[in-house]
């Protein structure tokens, strides 16, 4: 654990994101806001569309625009508003102060770059060392992220390695510059289960090395129960429910995480039926004015539709969108 | 109850590589990538078989050799007591009428250019399943029994959802009344709470029409949980089978065991941060020698490295193949009975 440990490093408050669309304009995060320790890792649980992965790219001031643009809020991370930031500016942030990995670790490599020159890159363009000194640091990283015969693999191309290997390379450039956030944006998603929990395991492992915080998003509530201390529940672009892992699994506040958890096949439990969240995934563009969970919502009253919903704690350091967290159950 | 509808023997799937122009000039054999080796397993009438296995263990390939979507190299397929590895195109036709698949990818596996009512009647006119009067009636019949409208009828694919076009692909497998349907990986594409959805869908319709089911898998809790038996696969063998319980609860390959320990489950709580099973999967062209999950096993022993290990039969279903399990010197006393 690092010191200050209950100090936050990254506050977002009441961030909006919108993209324009020839059929109308979406609101891909309406009013987020989430904050997260130091040295913490925060799990992101949403089902496509629900604007996890556009929140990642907020933070990264990546969100191609146009179509889309941020039209509101504030991301405090470190002491700074990132919306505020310059571009230069945010050129420093991203790769030294925040890193990211993504889903693919087939496409997010450069398939005419060595391993080594990537892994490095970071550190050559922001002037920390020399090349000279780039292949031995290269070959440490790779040390570090468990690949076997680093020096050879560092002189290698990408379509040499499996997806793992891929993958722990992406993590190796990651965490070259020792970030302080690490955003990992489904970063098994495509990998083999046993792969999958190498890898996870892996990551666990440098977070406690190089005490950095991680975003993990991820639309599996199994991945996000082992390796996060906190989860946040996305739902059509906003935040349903926020708490400690523990509150999320065993006390949620909020039907669309209890219909998570229910359709879940476990293998603990002999049931076999499943319980279903009913109805088809939001249409963005036709969202209620009030929850946008309503219309699939088991328990919902007719004002669940007409009142919007507002974030609030219900329980200490838990917080749900729901007006009638007291109906979920489970 | 114990008819067997569909029996695979020894079924073994070589796909010759393509071949560098040179090694092509000097007379170089082709390498060979042994996909499925030697694979043997049965259903019975309205069970359901659950395959499971990381990419590239063959299951796919497999599923495809049973549809004769590919050519099996050696080996018999058996469906419904009718031996169909080398039937012609002709005889085929009656059979994969008695044997459906749904697919993976919802998004690729319908015609765009084809409504909903299109698709399914073309297949109903193929195969000659209703006469033309009642078509439309069977159609909305086919439509209200996956769990969609009406007016879903005339859209076209691109107006669907992920969990609505695998209602749409599951009709059309269904329209014409299978006795064999095989699920390649029909949930993987989708959310949570439609996955769900689809799998209960297929568990219903499965025990109503009485269907017997390839599950085709990655997901072991997924198919744990519509399965009956169950067949682990890995590099083209499989490496154990048995009923859902005793592969599960009583799991004896150390594969098995793996991967059922590095399934993220959703309780919380750090666990054991050794890695469940080490090491990446080998390449099927470079196989390992012995065993071929030895350089991977975290009890391999000598023997291991240089002799393929014996099927051996733990109880009338459940088999495992293994030099070291349920112990080296087992001779065939059946465990707890």
């Amino acid at each position: 654990m690092t010191q200050n440990s209950d100090e936050t490093l990254l506050n977002i408050i009441g961030l909006n994101a919108e993209f324009h669309t020839p059929a109308g304009t979406i609101l891909a995060n309406k009013n987020v806001s989430l904050s997260l320790p130091r040295g913490q890792t925060l799990g992101i649980v949403g089902e496509s569309g629900s604007g996890k992965s556009v929140l990642c790219r907020s933070i990264l001031g990546l969100i191609p625009s146009p179509p889309g643009s941020i039209t509101g809020g504030e991301i405090w991370f470190d002491g700074q508003d990132l919306l505020k930031l310059t571009e230069d500016q945010m050129e420093h942030i991203r790769g030294v102060e925040i890193a990211m990995i993504l889903q693919d670790p087939m496409t997010s490599l450069n398939p005419v770059w060595r391993i080594g020159d990537q892994i490095t890159e970071v550190l050559r363009v922001h002037g920390k060392i020399s090349a000279r000194e780039s292949r031995e640091i290269g070959i440490q990283l790779l040390q570090r992220v468990a690949i076997a015969s680093p020096e050879k693999r560092i002189d290698e191309y990408p379509h040499r390695l499996s997806g793992g290997m891929r993958q722990r390379v992406m993590i190796a450039m990651a965490i070259a510059s020792r970030p302080k956030l690490l955003l990992a944006d489904e970063p098994t998603t495509a990998l083999d289960v046993t792969i999958q929990d190498q890898i996870l395991k892996l990551m666990l492992d440098l977070q406690e090395n190089v005490g950095m915080s991680i975003i993990l998003v991820s639309h599996d509530m199994g991945v996000v129960a082992e390796t996060s201390d906190m989860v946040v529940i996305m739902y059509a672009g906003q935040v349903m429910e926020q708490a400690a892992t523990e509150a999320i699994f065993h006390r949620p506040q909020h039907p669309y995480t209890v219909g998570l958890l229910n359709s879940i096949p476990r293998m603990e439990v002999e049931t076999k039926r499943l319980l279903p969240i009913q109805g088809q995934p939001p249409d963005l563009l036709k969202l209620p004015l009030g929850c946008p969970f309503s219309e699939r919502c088991s328990v919902a009253t007719p004002d669940c539709p007409e009142t919007p919903i507002v974030l609030r704690e219900v329980l200490p350091g838990h917080l749900t969108a729901c007006l009638y967290p007291e109906r979920a159950g489970r | 109850m114990s008819e067997t509808v569909l029996e695979v023997q020894n079924l073994t799937k070589v796909f010759e590589q393509p071949r560098p122009f040179f090694d092509y000039l000097m007379r170089r054999p082709a390498q060979e990538l042994v996909a499925v080796d030697g694979v043997s397993f049965k259903i019975q009438r309205l069970a359901t078989l659950g395959l499971v296995g990381e990419s590239g263990c063959g299951k796919t390939t497999l599923g495809r050799c049973i549809l004769r979507l590919y050519e099996s190299t050696s080996g018999r397929i058996l469906f419904e007591g009718q031996d169909i590895t080398h039937l012609n195109a002709k005889e085929m036709q009656s059979v994969r009428r008695r044997m459906q698949v749904i697919f993976q990818d919802p998004y690729s596996s319908l015609t765009p250019r084809m409504t909903v009512r299109q698709a399914l009647t073309e297949v109903l006119r193929f195969h000659k399943i209703t006469p033309s009067d009642q078509e439309e009636a069977y159609l909305y019949r086919l439509l209200e029994m996956v769990g969609l409208n009406r007016d879903a009828a005339d859209k076209y694919p691109r107006s669907f959802s992920g969990g609505q076009r695998q209602r749409i692909g599951l009709a059309r497998a269904l329209a014409v009344r299978p006795t064999l349907l095989i699920a390649d990986e029909p949930v993987s594409a989708l959310d949570v709470s439609i996955q769900a959805q689809i799998l209960n869908l297929l568990a219903d319709l499965r025990d109503e029409l009485g269907l017997t089911v390839l599950f085709v898998a990655h997901e072991l809790s997924v198919v744990q949980h519509v399965s009956n038996s169950m067949a682990v696969m890995y590099l083209g063998q499989i490496i154990e089978a048995g009923t859902t319980e005793e592969v599960f609860q009583a799991s004896l390959h150390p594969y098995t065991e793996g991967l059922l320990r590095a399934l993220p489950r959703p309780v919380p709580g750090k666990r054991d941060r050794q890695a469940a099973v080490e090491g990446d999967i080998p390449s099927p062209l470079n196989m390992p020698s012995g065993c071929r999950f030895h350089t991977r096993c975290p009890i391999a022993e000598e023997i291991c490295k240089t002799q393929s290990p014996p099927l051996r039969e733990i109880s009338t279903t459940h088999q495992v193949l293994c030099h070291l399990r349920p112990s080296r010197d087992w001779n065939g006393e059946r465990a707890g009975s």
